[in-house]
């Protein structure tokens, strides 16, 4: 009894203490590449950073504001995309997804999810950029809003299916129109999983290269227009790291920072938002 | 006693999941005011008769029905279901409070959800129906806390009142206690006893001193057949049928 006793708790330490060995083991890459990043980073990092333009080589200073500007106007243009396309995909897979078209729908949605990005990059060259004859920051919104649909929709599906059915049944039975139950029960009530989903696609688009190589092109000035070519966080990264300045070098190492940046404080800012209509009373 | 006229009723109902009848002919009068009470072994089509009664069992893909179901004389296969919902409601074997909604707007939901913005208006119905549903001395300190923090018990009087607020005639209750411990069954058993002043209710439960304590009628089924109905009294003392005295005194089920 009490040998059994003594073999359950130690077979019960060495447990926790694998599954806690294999979190710090997961963990481990993300604290070097964080500290890493800010080792090497941080020492450009400061307003002109963001406010300034790219520097010829050679002239010290100088910072990647086309480039922050490009990247969030790309992933704009993308979720303006991919974000109605994926919610109402992604609702209509959850509800009507026994049918055949649903399984056609969620077959090429995954295989979508499974194609190289380098791949969607050279469609939408093909399709987009070679008819209108240059590339533009438009093809690269629209090669973004393709890596990013698929996922938003799969997700969103995932979500809505997570909830409980009772709840359906509560809001239909009070006779509340199935729509009205659809969008303001079933959607609000999955919210948190959604927002999370639409957090991951983006953190995931805006670090994407190999798309924007063929469709964005990447630009050293200043530049809004939608229909030319546009600079990119991960584009400027990309030239910068490779190139045989040591300026430059420094550059990408902040480049890359302010990337990683801009994911953390995009999950920490959509966090906050789930969490407010939690306490707030609508009436 | 006085007399109550027939608010519901079924005429030859039959129902099916897919190719399964789980309704055969039903017939029943639900009279008004009174607690009609639903007993039977598992399985035996207690949810699904009532399910068939605020159309709800159409909602599940693959299900149909035929034969009548009448309210106050009118077939409800000629309304528009989602206004039908609206006088029969629903109270489920599960508490269902939205987990997203303060207790507040859980009470609310139905008026907010179609369109009623007057805040005022909104408090005082919450405040009446919590009342009515025996839970108001409990959350009226906490109107906005979340519904889902509820005891078992709460969560259950909560969903009366939100069923409450959208002024239904008929209570549908399909075993409303069944999860729930002794003492949150007898105030709602209570509540029940008070409620039916001013709503028609079908009570299902499965537990035969409630039917017995909360009913003024019963009705008991089995494999999909209506196979008695009458007073409770009678049902429980002197059974016409073979089954309903084998089942009540407890030979099976
Ligand atoms: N969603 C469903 N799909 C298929 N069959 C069902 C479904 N719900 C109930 N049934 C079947 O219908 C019959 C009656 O079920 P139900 O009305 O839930 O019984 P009760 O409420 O008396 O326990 C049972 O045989 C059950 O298996
Ligand atoms: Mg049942």
């Amino acid at each position: 009894m009490q040998w059994r006793y003594h073999m359950r708790k130690i077979i019960d330490w060495s447990m926790s203490g694998a599954a806690m060995m294999a979190t710090l083991c997961g963990l481990i890459p993300l604290i070097l590449i964080s500290m890493h990043l800010l080792r090497r980073g941080i020492s450009s990092i400061n307003l002109d950073f963001f406010t300034h333009m790219p520097q010829p080589v050679g002239e010290p200073g100088g910072g990647m504001a086309n480039a922050i500007i490009g990247t969030c106007l790309m992933v704009g243009i993308a979720t303006a995309i991919a974000l109605p396309i994926g919610l109402l995909g992604g609702l209509y897979l959850s509800e009507f997804g026994e049918r055949r078209t649903g399984a056609a729908v969620r077959f090429a949605a995954d295989m979508l999810n499974g194609i190289p990005s380098i791949v969607i990059g050279i469609f939408v060259y093909g399709f987009v950029v070679v008819p209108l004859g240059h590339f533009s920051a438009m093809a690269g919104g629209i090669a973004l809003s393709i890596i990013m649909m698929p996922m938003i929709l799969r997700n969103t599906e995932e979500m809505l299916r997570l909830v409980p059915h009772a709840l359906r049944e509560a809001a239909l039975a009070l006779g509340i129109p199935y729509w009205k139950t659809l969008l303001r029960v079933v959607l609000v009530t999955a919210r948190r999983g959604i927002v999370t989903g639409i957090l991951l696609a983006l953190a995931r688009i805006a670090g994407e290269t190999a798309p924007l190589l063929f469709t964005a092109l990447g630009n050293q000035f200043w530049s809004l227009r939608l229909d030319q070519p546009m600079a990119a966080l991960p584009l400027q990264i990309f030239t910068y790291a490779i190139s045989p300045f040591e300026e430059w070098q420094q550059q990408a190492w902040s480049g890359a920072l302010v990337l990683i940046g801009i994911v953390v404080i995009l999950s920490l800012l959509s966090r906050w938002m789930v969490r407010v209509p939690q306490v707030k009373t609508d009436g | 006693m006085d007399d109550h006229g027939q608010k519901l009723s079924t005429q030859h109902l039959q129902a099916w999941f897919g190719a399964h009848l789980a309704l055969k002919e039903v017939s029943i009068d639900i009279p008004g005011n009174r607690v009609t009470a639903i007993i039977g072994p598992s399985g035996c089509g207690k949810s699904t008769l009532i399910r068939c009664m605020n159309r709800m069992h159409e909602t599940i893909p693959s299900a149909r029905a035929a034969g009548a179901v009448l309210l106050d004389g009118r077939s409800i296969y000629q309304q528009d279901p989602v206004q039908l919902r609206r006088q029969v409601g629903m109270i489920f074997q599960k508490p269902n409070p939205f987990p997203t909604m303060s207790i507040i707007d859980n009470v609310t939901a139905g008026l907010r959800l179609n369109g009623l913005r007057d805040r005022r208006r909104l408090e005082e119905i919450a405040a009446q129906c919590l009342q009515k549903a025996a839970l108001w001395e409990e959350v009226k300190d906490k109107l906005r806390y979340p519904g889902a923090g509820l005891s078992g018990g709460q969560q259950q009087r909560l969903c009366i009142a939100r069923a409450l607020a959208v002024n239904p005639e008929v209570l549908l209750m399909d075993e409303p206690c069944s999860a729930l411990d002794p003492i949150s069954t007898s105030k709602i058993e209570e509540l029940i006893h008070e409620l039916r002043a001013h709503y028609t209710i079908v009570l299902v439960t499965h537990n035969m001193q409630q039917a017995a304590r909360a009913s003024d009628q019963t009705a008991f089924m089995y494999m999909g057949r209506l196979v008695e109905c009458g007073e409770t009294r009678q049902v429980f003392t002197t059974p016409k049928a073979q089954q309903t005295e084998d089942y009540i005194t407890g030979r099976f089920g």
